[in-house]
């Protein structure tokens, strides 16, 4: 029997030379005449392991990594695919602490499986939540998911099942899923990761969603910043369209649920709910006012369900394990598990899936090992390009959406950014500005003209011009960006502006 | 009408053809003529609105509003570098300073050559192997200076 070899196919892996290592490793392995089968995994998210190469033994799975094209060779020689002695040589996968510590239950199949085989997601209880929701009544799936405690996991942490009731409580002849795959923050991958190691997760998530509301329609809206996940995701829903899983009477049912994936054109913005909206309208995405809430007029006016990949994914979870499982995950009104991700300026960066309640300070110590370059941390940002800076006296914060909003933070997407001293926080809120700068829709003053104007008194700040009366008059330009902003673009960036004012006050006056 | 406009015509109809029905078939549409012809003609502008009933004002301030949408041709290369925090966090902005002085051009410009065109982008999702840098639909990660100038002095070969 051939030889299993595992060579991710992740956006990441191949970014650092994952395809050329599966080509040396198929042609090595025919040179030598060895039986191998390499199959193009998703990645687990350890990425400062990638490329990982995994190959299936009897007692488990051994993991080499990161492995470069010019490892290959001296691989085969010290005995690879077999248990060779060499410096990358990881020993069984279960054995990584970095990995072997963690509690996946969303990301539980990432990497493990061939990303696209229907075979190998049902063989780890895929498409078992699909078949129990088909015999389940629509307010009994609804009820389900308000059972978990799920809580949407785009950033605004709304309770999913209480979307969803409005969604079936609104009468009307066609609903809309949207699943909102923009993933516009900086430092987070948790989407894009899922998406490309375990596609059908969230796919089953939206059928799902379909059944307990009432669609039949579903669209994914992709960042076109992802041409990995947009191929990962278009073979993934034709093969669930073959298999009978997607389209009319889904799995020999009477029941019908299609999905149309449609890609973004580069703008932060269409990751509001309502901008995205507008933006499959084939609209410029501008950000609607609320009420009405798209779960009563949404898509075309009509009610729809707009979730995050990562809470379509914990749907099926929770409908094919049972809510009970999914919310004793967490702690307080923060269920299930917290996806992190380390990033920036870090030794060991990637996915880490915890029970709620670590503190920054373990994951960017004990899991990210602190910085990639080897100096001191300095600052962490949180929560995306709208989360504040932390200094060093906020690094321990227990990591859920309660105790970061004490201490003026959020949780977000889950991103964590992490800075050496090397860091300018008066360039870091000069950036805030120009970010808001460039990705304002445009429907309010204070966000469009405000965050070109901070950027301008952030300057004349860092030139020591009139800085005292400049400092006062970006603290009131934050005031009136905070007041007069019809959405988090512009009612947030003056938190990671004040933030780093408040806590880096030296890097504004050298 | 020119040859070419009838080919463009041609074009731009099967286009709209293949997304008929679609609720919101503008950005689809936009994409596919991008994607067949590197950038959205003017002249199609007014061949969308007829077919699409829209305004050709409507088009251009859909166009206009997302950054992927281009009027005019780019490069044969289009290189996307990651402006954003976990990017920076990692040296990007010297990468930057470096990528427009090696190519003589900055943001939103094409080389002389034809060859690439440089453009600005909000994170690639590749936070943890920062700084990053997608090559048309390649993405590479630590790129470092010396990288760069690697990954140009390749293509330069190429062509
Ligand atoms: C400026 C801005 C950008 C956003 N970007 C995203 C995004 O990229 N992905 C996402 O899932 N939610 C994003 N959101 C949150 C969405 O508006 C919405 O709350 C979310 O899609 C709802 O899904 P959930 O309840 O499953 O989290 C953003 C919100 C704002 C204000
Ligand atoms: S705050 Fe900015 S992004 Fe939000 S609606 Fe106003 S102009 Fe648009
Ligand atoms: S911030 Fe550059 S890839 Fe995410």
């Amino acid at each position: 029997m051939a030889i299993r070899v595992f060579v991710p196919r992740d956006a990441t892996a191949c970014a650092l030379g994952a395809d050329a290592v599966a080509k040396l490793i198929r042609e090595g392995a025919a040179g030598r005449g060895l039986d191998v089968e390499v199959i193009r995994n998703g990645s687990r998210g350890a990425f400062w392991l990638e490329p990982m190469v995994e190959v299936e033994t009897d007692s488990g799975r051994l993991a080499f990594g990161p492995v470069g094209a010019a490892d290959v060779p001296g691989l085969f020689e010290a005995g690879f695919p077999g248990e060779a002695q060499h410096p990358l040589a990881l020993g069984l996968v279960d054995g990584i602490s970095w990995l072997a510590r963690q509690q996946r239950l969303t990301f539980v199949r990432a990497g493990l499986i061939d990303p696209v085989s229907l075979e190998d997601y049902q063989s780890l209880r895929g498409y078992v939540g699909l078949a129990r929701a088909l015999e389940m009544a629509p307010q009994a799936i609804v009820d389900e998911v308000k059972e978990s405690g799920l809580r949407g996991r785009g950033g605004a942490a709304f309770p999913t099942g209480i979307k969803w009731q409005t969604v079936l409580d609104t009468v009307a002849d066609q609903k809309y899923i949207v699943c909102n795959a923009d993933e516009g923050d900086s430092g987070t991958f948790a989407d894009r990761l899922l998406m490309e190691a375990d596609p059908y997760q969230m796919i089953e998530g939206m059928t799902i969603a379909g059944l307990a509301v009432g669609a039949t329609e579903g669209y994914i809206y992709l960042r076109s910043e992802y041409p990995h996940c947009r191929k990962v995701l278009s073979e993934a829903l034709s093969r669930a369209e073959q298999a009978g899983f997607l389209g009319t009477g889904i799995c020999g049912s009477n029941r019908d649920f299609s999905i149309d994936l449609r890609i973004g054109a580069g703008a932060y913005i269409c990751g509001e709910e309502t901008s995205l909206l507008d933006s499959l309208e084939g609209k410029r995405g501008l950000i609607r006012f609320k009420p009405p809430l798209p779960a009563i007029k949404g898509l075309m006016g009509l009610p729809t369900v707009v979730n995050n990949v990562l809470s379509l994914g914990a749907i099926s979870t929770i409908l094919a394990e049972g809510a009970a499982h999914y919310r004793d995950f967490g702690t307080g009104r923060s269920r299930g598990t917290l996806t992190v991700q380390l990033a920036g300026n870090i030794k060991r960066g990637g996915l880490v899936e915890l029970p709620f309640g670590a503190t920054l300070r373990e994951l960017v110590e004990d899991y990210g090992g602190g910085t990639a370059s080897g100096r001191p941390v300095r600052a962490i940002q949180v929560g995306g390009p709208l989360g504040t800076y932390l200094p060093q006296s906020q690094w321990d914060v227990a990591l859920d959406y309660e105790a970061l909003a004490e201490i003026g933070g959020m949780l977000g997407h889950g991103g964590i950014v992490v800075f050496d001293d090397s860091v300018d926080l008066a360039q870091q809120a000069r950036f805030a500005m120009e970010f808001c700068a460039v990705e304002s829709c445009g429907k309010c003053t204070p966000c469009r003209i405000g965050s070109v104007r901070g950027v301008e008194v952030i300057d004349r700040i860092v030139a020591n011009e009139e800085r005292a009366f400049n400092l006062e008059v970006l603290d009131d330009l934050c005031d009136t960006m905070v007041e007069g902003s019809l959405c988090a673009m512009g009612g947030l960036t003056p938190y990671p502006v004040r933030s780093a004012i408040k806590h880096f006050p030296e890097d504004f006056n050298r | 009408m020119s040859s070419s406009a009838v080919a463009l015509k041609e074009i731009v109809e099967s286009v709209i053809e293949s997304h008929q029905g679609k609720i919101g078939a503008l950005l689809p549409v936009l994409h596919s003529i991008q994607d067949k012809l590197g950038h959205i003609p003017p002249e199609s502008i007014s061949m969308m609105a007829a077919a699409m009933s829209l305004s050709r004002a409507e088009i251009h301030g859909v166009m206009s509003f997302y950054h992927d949408f281009r009027g005019e041709p780019a490069g044969e290369n289009i290189l996307h570098l990651c402006r954003a925090e976990a990017c920076q966090a990692m040296g990007s902005r010297e990468l930057e300073h470096h990528a427009k002085e090696r190519l003589g051009i900055d943001y939103g410009e094409t080389t002389p050559d034809g060859l690439f065109t440089l453009e600005p982008v909000y994170c690639l999702g590749n936070c943890s192997c920062s700084p990053s840098l997608r090559v048309n639909d390649e993405l590479h990660a630590r790129v470092t200076a010396e990288k760069f100038d690697d990954l140009i002095a390749q293509m330069e070969a190429r062509d």
